[in-house]
């Protein structure tokens, strides 16, 4: 099954990557899941929490104060201004 | 003579802890600049992302933004120069601060109005000395930046951008900073931050790797306005890094010439010494022997 490559970046440090099989994020307008195979896409994304679950791992989820995350040909790049790993869900 | 050679022990006594000093500071900074090497390029990825991103937009999307559109005239130009809080680096400050005169002088002679903003306490001290004005100072952090001061600097300089000749505002903003080529060479380096020239990134981006054909939500103009005040951010904190790394690759190699030069100054004294106290030896002996030589006679 094809995957995410997830990437999540902050503004001064990396902060996370690797496969994942859905991302949800909040953006301006609501909420919004990622499944591999998604229309290209480019959102800004508002303060909350985004929600990653990994291939292999159990599901986190990750603290941001707003940013914006691109999605292209199953790769995944979310772009905070600050991001802080949070508890798996 | 007793006092020939005891200013020359004081002499060496004083570089050899000023060779000390140099010699800590080298390596407070040698051990500081892989950290704040590591640091630019942990700041890479973030770039790389938002360029990206404002290149499919700009790309894509024919939307006009207040931050990229050129004014019809430019009146009044902001410069904004970056250089260190300490001393002791060689001619890092004092090269930004030239690079920054001849710009200054560049936009007066174009017939534009300049506006200074400065960020280390060494440009506000050459300011002050010259009684020249600046709009505002940032200092503190120039060694280690933080990304809360870029985004205050952009802040500033956006509001800045947004008012209106007429009320004080600037048509486009300069920043001058060094740029980090290697341990060895560092540049002072001028770039012109807005208006935006976002197709300079063109000419970086693969060939082969076509941007995909994005949906905007909510819409290309908002993604553009929550975009591009990051995108400047970005560059503005690789500035800092940049500089920040530069500082530190001048400090230590002032600190490595200094520490050098006192070594040399330490043998040459030495040498001084030794020749004034066997110059009081010379001396004491021929006096004795012309003193024996009278009682005998």
């Amino acid at each position: 099954m094809a995957e995410l490559q997830v990437e999540i970046v902050a503004a001064d440090h990396f902060v996370w990557s690797g496969a994942a099989k859905l991302v949800k994020a909040r953006s301006v307008d609501g909420e919004i899941g990622v499944l591999p195979g998604h229309v290209p896409m480019l959102s800004v994304l508002a303060s909350g929490e985004l929600e990653i679950a990994p291939v292999s791992e159990a599901r986190f989820t990750v603290q941001i104060d707003g940013g914006f995350f691109s999605v292209d040909s199953d790769r995944v790049v979310i772009v905070a201004d600050n991001a802080v790993i949070g508890t798996a869900a | 003579m007793g006092a020939q050679i005891r200013v020359y022990r004081q002499k060496i006594g004083s570089t050899k802890s000023m060779a000390k000093i140099f010699k800590a500071m080298e390596l407070i900074a040698a051990s500081r600049i892989g950290k704040a090497r590591t640091r630019v390029s942990a700041s890479l990825p973030y770039a790389n992302a938002i360029t990206r991103a404002v290149t499919a937009v700009a790309s894509q999307a024919d939307v006009e933004h207040p931050l990229t559109t050129e004014p019809a005239q430019v009146r009044r130009a902001a410069v904004l120069v970056m250089t260190s809080d300490r001393g002791l680096a060689g001619s890092y400050s004092a090269s930004v601060l030239k690079q920054a005169e001849h710009l200054v002088e560049l936009l007066r002679e174009d017939g534009k109005e300049v506006k200074t903003y400065l960020v280390g306490r060494k440009a506000q001290a050459y300011f002050d000395f010259r009684s020249r004005g600046y709009e505002r100072v940032w200092t503190g952090d120039t060694d280690s930046p933080r990304f809360e001061t870029a985004r205050e600097l952009r802040d500033i300089l956006l509001e800045d951008f947004a008012t209106d000749y007429e009320q004080g505002g600037v048509d486009e903003i300069h920043v001058v900073y060094t740029q980090f080529k290697s341990m060895v060479t560092q540049e002072p380096t001028v770039i012109r931050l807005l208006p935006l020239e976002v197709v300079e990134d063109d000419s970086e981006t693969p060939t082969d790797e076509l941007l995909p054909l994005y949906e905007f939500e909510p819409s290309p103009e908002e993604v553009l306005d929550a975009l591009l005040p990051r995108y400047i951010d970005s560059r503005l904190f690789n500035a800092q890094l940049q500089s920040a790394a530069s500082e530190l690759a001048a400090r230590q190699r002032a600190m490595k010439a200094a520490g050098d030069n006192a070594g040399e100054l330490i043998k040459k004294f030495t040498r001084l010494l030794n020749n004034a106290r066997q110059a009081e030896i010379t001396q004491e002996l021929s006096e004795i022997i012309a003193g024996a030589d009278a009682l005998d006679s």
